[in-house]
């Protein structure tokens, strides 16, 4: 589904990635952990297309296509979806308006009409209480004011409705206490399915108790440098990065 | 998102540029007092009016042109400029639509603006203003049953002297500023509201003005009374075709709002702004003031301004009696090189006395804009009270955006509060929205009318709609 080969990107002439190389298959959930600095972040803005990241070397490649050529709209609406860490607020702009809006443009980019408005009611109300989350958000100017907890929900939210392909999570589990993470767990594990894949990109281990990867990568210094099943999440957990890195070496 | 790429969205085509090809009975340019002599002649106004326009006239020709406005434009020649233009129509002008003529019909049809049909739909009479003189009045049966008086100014003048003389001229005195005073004295036409005591207007009144003749000044005058414990709403609507040279609008707009009277006036603005290199705009130099004269009585200012080269307007409220409320609430969008420098002004003399000022600036392009406002707290205001917020939102890296809060305290028993924002339409929301799959112009559009939203609330239902439509021409690419 999404192939990335000998990824290389600098940010303001400081190169984070250095050949990074990672295949995710449909129905499979990886995870990419590592410590801080190592590029976990950027590897899913570059997929996702954010500004400010130069590609020297290397292809992404999406259900055959070559992500890099597409804007960022386009990514979104070929399936590839990132939910952020630090999802930003938008004064003025409902939250149910957001939603409808991408909804409905990534209907019109597959050919197919704007979603009926009594269908996609329902369709929220379910997510919504899925995600434990109240009517009232709808009508509540997009994460303005939310608590760090409610943005992420917020963010789990609109994989729910939006159901990407590929739903790739940035450190969604920051910032949560124990009770908002199995929430988000439960989010993000109702995905999982055939044909979707997930990625998350997470610091801590403690996550994937809750969300248990068929992979895991650990990302030192830009690179790859092991990757395993959720065993290997454990084993950082015990012993650091560094023991991961020497051994790698 | 690459500032280059900003750009070339912000660029885009006035889309009201076409001009109605209508045999025009135009005065030459050139002003002096028998221009003035003709105008009113061809309106067929009383004496004392022709004195009233010369008067001013006289004390215009010794007032200079003010230059503390952060604006940049050549020295206009105001006797380059022709003072009347009117379409060509049979002797006794046209009694019904059917009558009108059918090119200023299909001019409205472009704009948007079907005459009978919306008239019709949405219960709104339309006093259109084609160049100098009022067309067709709708509705106006309904509303004389109402006792409301709607009619064209010059009218008034002809049937209605008393009311004119009355309240012409003293909330916005003749020789107010250098633009009102030739206003007052050239004036062609404009709108004239009367609503008696205790009544409440049963429908929004409307009007769209709309400047066609090339090189033809457009000297708008409005005057609005409320009596005690009656209530209006008034809408103005503005666009114009496109031009090569710069024209000049400078209006005038007087409210009076006795005794627990309420006006509510909305303004769409939405002129020719010029080309990329802002050749070709209109300048809208505009006096606009609405006196509370009586107790608990309120005036509220909305304005949506997106086009003209050149903006100079302050849409002002003197509170004048005891507990009076004014209000401003303002969305001024510049873009390409249009130069924008609007405000308010809240004048509070009467006790008690409370204003309210909610303005969102938008720039984007290379234009400039700037907020100036006042609050003047006389010494009888005793308790009086201001809020006043100001929003910027830049689009790009080459527009500019100032804000100059004048405050005047007389009281120490007044209340002031002030808040102020500048932001930069931030590159992390566009990112966001597009990366849920939203094109890059919705998401503008998106984010700059949830930036409006506080106003945009203020505005009449279906103009509210009208107006985000308008944003999105505007700012089309960069905001919707």
């Amino acid at each position: 589904m999404l192939q990335v080969t000998d990824l290389h990107v600098t940010v303001e002439d400081k190169e984070i990635l250095k050949g990074l190389t990672l295949t995710i298959n449909a129905g499979e959930v990886h995870a990419i952990m590592g410590p801080n600095g190592a590029g976990k972040s950027t590897l899913s803005a570059v997929i996702a297309g954010k500004d400010g990241y130069e590609v020297t070397q290397g292809s992404i490649t999406f259900e055959g296509k070559d992500v890099l050529e597409m804007e960022i709209e386009e990514r979104a609406q070929a399936g590839l979806l990132l939910g952020f860490q630090y999802p930003v607020e938008i004064p003025g702009v409902k939250n149910i308006y957001l939603l409808k809006s991408a909804l409905n443009a990534q209907r019109k980019a597959r050919g197919l009409e704007d979603m009926p408005a009594p269908e996609f009611m329902k369709l929220v109300k379910e997510k919504l209480g899925f995600m434990k989350m109240d009517a009232s958000f709808l009508q509540r100017a997009v994460n303005e004011g939310f608590s760090g907890g409610e943005k992420k929900r917020n963010e789990i939210l609109q994989m729910l409705v939006l159901q990407p392909k590929l739903a790739m999570l940035d450190e969604i589990d920051s910032g949560l206490d124990i009770d908002a993470m199995k929430v988000v767990a439960d989010g993000v594990n109702s995905l999982r399915a055939e044909e979707r894949a997930i990625l998350l990109v997470t610091h801590y281990q403690r996550l994937l108790d809750y969300i248990v990867p068929d992979k895991v990568h650990v990302l030192v210094d830009g690179r790859i440098v092991k990757t395993g099943d959720a065993e290997l999440a454990k084993q950082l957990e015990a012993n650091g990065y560094e023991g991961i890195e020497e051994s790698a070496a | 998102m690459a500032t280059e790429e900003m750009e070339q969205l912000v660029r885009r085509e006035y889309k009201d540029g076409f001009v109605t090809d209508i045999e025009s009975d135009t005065l030459p340019p050139g002003l002096d007092e028998d221009t003035i002599a003709f105008i009113s002649k061809k309106k067929g106004e009383p004496e004392w009016m022709l004195e009233w326009r010369l008067d001013a006239y006289r004390q215009w020709l010794n007032m200079k042109e003010p230059s503390w406005a952060h604006l940049d434009y050549p020295p206009i020649d105001y006797q380059a400029i022709s003072y009347f233009s009117a379409p060509k129509r049979p002797e006794d002008g046209p009694q019904s639509l059917d009558e009108v003529d059918p090119k200023l019909l299909e001019t409205y049809e472009k704009l948007g603006i079907p005459l009978h049909e919306r008239a019709a739909l949405a219960g709104v009479a339309v006093d259109a203003v084609f160049d100098s003189v009022s067309v067709t009045t709708t509705f106006k049966k309904e509303l004389s049953e109402a006792g409301v008086i709607f009619c064209s100014i010059s009218e008034a003048i002809r049937d209605y002297p008393e009311l004119i003389k009355q309240y012409l001229g003293t909330v916005v005195p003749v020789a107010d500023n250098y633009f009102a005073a030739l206003n007052s004295a050239v004036f062609t036409d404009g709108s004239f509201v009367f609503v008696p005591e205790g009544v409440t207007c049963p429908m929004e009144l409307s009007t769209y003005f709309r400047i066609n003749a090339a090189n033809t000044g457009q000297f708008e005058r409005t005057l609005i009374i409320c009596e005690s414990r009656a209530q209006v709403s008034y809408l103005e609507g503005c666009t114009a075709p496109m031009r090569d040279e710069n024209q000049l609008h400078a209006a005038v707009v007087e409210l009076v709002a006795l005794d627990d009277a309420y006006i509510k006036y909305s303004t769409v603005q939405n002129w020719y702004p010029g080309d990329e290199d802002g050749k070709g705009g209109i300048y809208n130099f505009v006096t606009k003031r609405g006196e509370c004269r009586g107790a608990r009585s309120r005036i509220s200012w909305t304005q949506v301004e997106t086009g003209s080269a050149i903006t100079w307007k302050y849409p002002s409220c003197v509170l004048r009696g005891k507990d009076s409320i004014g209000e401003f609430y303002s969305v001024a969008v510049t873009n390409g090189r249009q130069q924008a420098d609007t405000g308010t002004k809240m004048i509070h003399i009467g006790e008690g006395t409370r204003s309210y000022i909610v303005a969102k600036g938008i720039s984007a392009g290379k234009s400039d804009q700037s907020y100036r406002g006042l609050v003047k707290i006389g010494p009888r205001a005793k308790g009086a009270r201001n809020f006043t917020q100001c929003d910027s939102l830049l689009i790009g890296d080459k527009c500019g955006a100032h804000t100059f809060p004048y405050q005047e305290i007389g009281n120490s028993t007044a209340t002031i509060e002030h808040e102020a924002t500048t932001s930069k339409i931030g590159e992390d929301q566009l990112f966001y929205c597009r990366s849920r799959g939203i094109s890059e112009e919705d998401a503008v559009s998106m984010i700059v009318n949830g930036f409006c939203k506080d106003v945009f609330q203020e505005l009449p239902m279906e103009f509210a709609v009208e107006a985000e439509a308008l944003l999105n021409v505007t700012l089309e690419g960069a905001v919707g």
